[in-house]
C-alpha cells in the first residue's frame, strides 16, 4: 500500500513539475533552438564550424556510396544545398580533410553539442529595450531591465506587507480585546467585504485615482492594497483564542491598553503574524491586476507587469521568456521554503476559522 | 444614569481604542467599504473615464441613467420577431466564466486525494506537499508564459503537450490556444495543475488530521474495508471541510482572477472571445474602453452572483454538513 502511494504521489509530483523543468531546460537553449521537435529536454544545438568566415552545421556522412571502407565515420560541414545535393567539405578523418562532396541529405545525420546558454540570464537581465531614466525616486539612474522592475516589487511589496501588518494587528487588537460602541457592527462590515469580488473596489479607486492624476505613483500601488479586511479578519480570529488571564493580570499590574498590545498580544502572535506577513507578502509580489490598472510608465511597474511587458517585445524569443520567468519566480521561490510552514499552518488556520 | 455621563462615558470607550482602531479604520472605509458602494453609485451611472479639467467637467461627465445599464446589460429586445439580447456578448462571457468553472469538482477531487495520499504517515511527505504548493505560489505571469510555451501548435513547431500526445500516438493534437473548442479546455487543464495541490489539498489535509484514529481502528475491529471507511468515517467527517473549500473554490471560479492573467497574456481574450471571462470583460470596458459605468454594472452583477452563491450555499450546503 505505502509503495503504491509513493508511486502515485511521485507522478504526480514529476506532473507539477514538468512545466518548470520546462522553463529551466529551456532558458539555457540557443537562440533558434528553444522551439524544436521533436521537443528536447537537454538544451543541445547543431555543431558548427567558421568556413571562411561563415558558421557552417556539421553533421556525419553516414556511410555509402563514395565511402570505400565505411566503417570510417566521416565528419563534414554542410557548405549549401543545391537541386543536386549537399555540398560538403570534409573535416575528419584526416586523410580526408579538405575534400569537397556532393551528398544526398539522407546521408546526413546532424551533430549537437550540449551547451548550456547560462548567458541567456544576463541578456534577460538586461533586457534591451527597457530603459529608464530616474527611476525610483531618482536614486536609480538609467536603469536597464529588470533591475528596475525588482526594485519596484520589492520597495512595493516591503510597503504593503509592513504597513498591512501594522495597521491590521492594531485594528484587530481592538476589535478582539477593547469594547467601544459600534464594535461588533463594524467589525461584521469589515467581514462583509471578504466577500466582495475584488475588481468591485478596484474600479472606483482606479476612477478616483485616474481623476486626481494619481495613476503612475507608487502612493497608489501601495496603499489601496493595504486595507484589505483579511488581515484584520485572520488576527482578530486569533487575537481571540489568546487567554485573558496574560492580559488581566498585566491590567492588574497597570499596563495600558498598548503595552498589553506590545507585550502580551504581539509575542504570542508570532505564528499567526508570521502567516499573515508570508501571505502578504506573497499576495503583493504577484499581484497582476491592480498594478496592471493602476502603472503603465515603463519606470514604475512590478515584476509581474514587466515579465508580460517583456514577453511583449520578445514574442518570439522563448529562451529569453523562460530565462526571465526563472528571474522573476527565483524570490518568491526562496520566501515560499522559508515560510512554508507558516502558509501551510496559516492556511489550516483560517480553513478551521472559517 | 444621566444623559450627559452616558454620552461622556461612550466617548471615554471609544477613546482608548482610536489609535488602535483608526489607521486601519481609516483606510479601509477608503480603500474598501466606500468603494463597494461607490461601485453600485457607479453603475447607476454614465460615466465615461475621460480627462478632466475642474470639478465642473467631472459633474458633467457623470450622468445618472438609472437601471439603464443592467437593462442594456442583462435585458432582451425584439428584432426581426425574435428575441436578442441587448448584449450577447455578457452572456456568452458569463458561459465561458461558468464553463471554466467545470473544472472545480475535478480538481476538489484531486485535492482530497491527494491529501489522502499524504495523510498516509510516509517519510519524505513535507517534499511533496511543498512540490504540489509550488504552481500555486508561482508568478501567475511566469506560469502562462510556460503554459503559453507548452501548449505550442504551428504548422512547423509543436509545443510540449503536443509532442508527448503524438507520442502516445494521438496523430492530430489539436492547436488548444488557437481553437475555439479547445481553448477554454486547454484552460481548465492548467487550472487543474495549478489547484490540485494547492490550498484545497492543504485544507483537506488539516482535516484529514483532526479525524481520530479510534474511529478508524473501530471500524477496521468491525471489518470495514478502506472504502467502506472513506464513505462512512472520512467523507462525513470532512464535510465542514468540503463545505469550505466548495465555497471558497466557486466564489475563486467567480471571479476567476487567474484566468484573467491567463486570458490577458496568452489569448489575449480570444480566439473570438472564446476565453474572455467576466472579469476580463469588466477590464475591457473599464481600461479599453473608459465605460466605467458599464463596467461597474457588469461588476454588479459579478457580485449579485457571489452574493447568491454565498447565500444559497449557506442555507442549503450546511443540511449536507455533518457536524461532530
Amino acid at each position: 500500500m505505502g509503495l503504491v502511494a509513493y508511486l502515485a504521489l511521485t507522478a504526480v509530483g514529476v506532473t507539477m513539475l514538468v512545466p518548470f523543468a520546462w522553463m529551466l531546460s529551456t532558458s539555457l537553449k540557443a537562440p533558434g533552438y528553444a522551439v524544436e521537435f521533436p521537443p528536447r529536454w537537454i538544451p543541445s544545438e547543431p555543431a558548427t564550424v567558421e568556413i571562411a568566415g561563415r558558421t557552417c552545421k556539421v553533421a556525419v556522412v553516414v556511410g555509402g556510396a563514395f565511402l570505400p571502407r565505411s566503417s570510417q565515420e566521416v565528419r563534414a560541414a554542410i557548405l549549401r544545398y543545391s537541386p543536386e545535393g549537399v555540398h560538403v567539405r570534409v573535416l575528419s578523418p584526416p586523410d580526408r580533410a579538405g575534400e569537397e562532396l556532393t551528398v544526398s541529405e539522407d546521408k546526413l545525420r546532424e551533430v549537437r553539442i550540449t551547451r548550456l546558454h547560462w548567458e541567456n540570464y544576463g541578456q534577460a537581465w538586461r533586457a534591451q529595450g527597457v530603459r529608464v531614466r530616474d527611476a525610483f525616486f531618482g536614486l536609480v539612474r538609467q536603469a536597464d531591465g529588470f533591475l528596475v522592475f525588482y526594485t519596484n516589487s520589492i520597495f512595493v511589496t516591503i510597503c504593503i506587507t509592513l504597513g498591512t501588518v501594522f495597521t491590521s494587528s492594531l485594528a484587530a487588537f481592538a476589535f478582539a480585546r477593547l469594547r467601544f460602541p459600534g464594535r461588533d457592527a463594524i467589525f461584521l462590515g469589515y467581514l462583509a467585504t471578504l466577500m466582495v469580488p475584488a475588481i468591485v473596489i478596484m474600479l472606483p479607486i482606479y476612477a478616483l485615482l485616474s481623476n486626481l492624476r494619481l495613476t503612475n505613483t507608487y502612493a497608489a500601488l501601495i496603499f489601496p492594497p493595504m486595507f484589505s479586511a483579511y488581515g484584520t479578519f485572520l488576527l482578530r480570529q486569533f487575537f481571540m483564542t489568546i487567554p485573558r488571564e496574560l492580559e488581566d493580570a498585566a491590567i492588574i499590574d497597570g499596563a495600558s491598553p498598548f503595552g498589553v498590545y506590545r507585550h502580551i498580544i504581539l509575542p504570542l502572535s508570532k505564528p499567526a503574524l508570521a502567516t499573515l506577513t508570508t501571505f502578504v507578502f506573497l499576495h503583493s509580489w504577484n499581484d497582476f491586476l491592480w498594478p496592471l490598472m493602476v502603472v503603465d510608465r515603463l519606470a514604475l511597474k512590478t515584476l509581474p507587469i514587466g515579465l508580460a511587458h517583456f514577453q511583449d517585445s520578445y514574442t518570439t524569443e522563448y529562451h529569453l521568456l523562460m530565462a526571465a520567468s526563472v528571474i522573476v519566480m527565483i524570490p518568491v521561490l526562496i520566501v515560499f521554503l522559508i515560510g512554508q510552514r507558516y502558509f501551510v499552518r496559516g492556511i489550516a488556520l483560517s480553513g478551521m476559522k472559517g | 444614569m444621566p444623559a450627559g455621563r452616558k454620552a461622556k462615558s461612550r466617548i471615554s470607550a471609544v477613546l482608548p481604542a482610536l489609535p488602535f482602531l483608526l489607521p486601519n479604520l481609516l483606510g479601509f472605509l477608503i480603500f474598501t467599504f466606500l468603494p463597494v458602494l461607490a461601485c453600485f453609485g457607479l453603475s447607476l451611472t454614465d460615466y465615461r473615464l475621460a480627462p478632466i479639467a475642474s470639478l465642473r467637467d467631472f459633474r458633467e461627465q457623470i450622468r445618472f441613467v438609472g437601471l439603464g445599464n443592467f437593462v442594456r446589460l442583462l435585458g432582451f429586445g425584439h428584432e426581426a420577431g425574435r428575441l436578442v439580447a441587448n448584449d450577447p456578448e455578457f452572456w456568452r462571457y458569463l458561459g465561458n466564466t461558468l464553463f471554466l468553472m467545470l473544472g472545480i469538482p475535478i480538481s476538489i477531487a484531486g485535492s482530497l486525494l491527494l491529501a489522502l495520499l499524504l495523510n498516509q504517515r510516509l517519510r519524505g511527505v513535507t517534499i511533496f506537499r511543498t512540490v504540489y504548493f509550488l504552481p500555486t505560489v508561482s508568478s501567475a505571469v511566469a506560469v502562462c508564459i510556460v503554459w503559453k510555451w507548452i501548449l505550442y501548435q504551428q504548422p512547423n513547431d509543436v509545443g510540449l503537450l503536443n509532442s508527448m500526445l503524438m507520442s502516445i500516438g494521438i496523430v492530430h493534437p489539436p492547436d488548444w490556444l488557437g481553437s475555439m473548442q479547445w481553448a477554454k479546455p486547454a484552460f481548465i487543464i492548467m487550472v487543474l495543475w495549478l489547484g490540485v495541490g494547492g490550498y484545497n489539498c492543504v485544507l483537506y489535509l488539516a482535516g484529514l488530521q483532526g479525524v481520530p484514529q479510534e474511529l478508524y481502528e473501530a471500524a477496521a475491529l468491525d471489518g470495514a474495508g478502506s472504502w467502506a471507511r472513506l464513505r462512512h468515517i472520512t467523507w462525513p467527517l470532512l464535510s465542514p471541510t468540503t463545505f469550505f473549500v466548495v465555497t471558497m473554490s466557486v466564489i475563486a471560479g467567480l471571479q476567476g482572477s487567474f484566468l484573467f492573467t491567463a486570458a490577458f497574456l496568452m489569448t489575449g481574450g480570444g480566439p473570438a472571445g472564446a476565453t474572455t471571462t467576466l472579469m476580463l470583460y469588466i477590464y475591457n470596458y473599464a481600461l479599453a474602453w473608459h465605460q466605467l459605468g458599464y463596467a461597474a454594472a457588469i461588476a454588479a452583477v459579478l457580485f449579485s452572483l457571489v452574493f447568491s452563491f454565498t447565500l444559497i450555499n449557506w442555507r442549503y450546503g450546511q443540511r449536507l454538513v455533518h457536524y461532530q
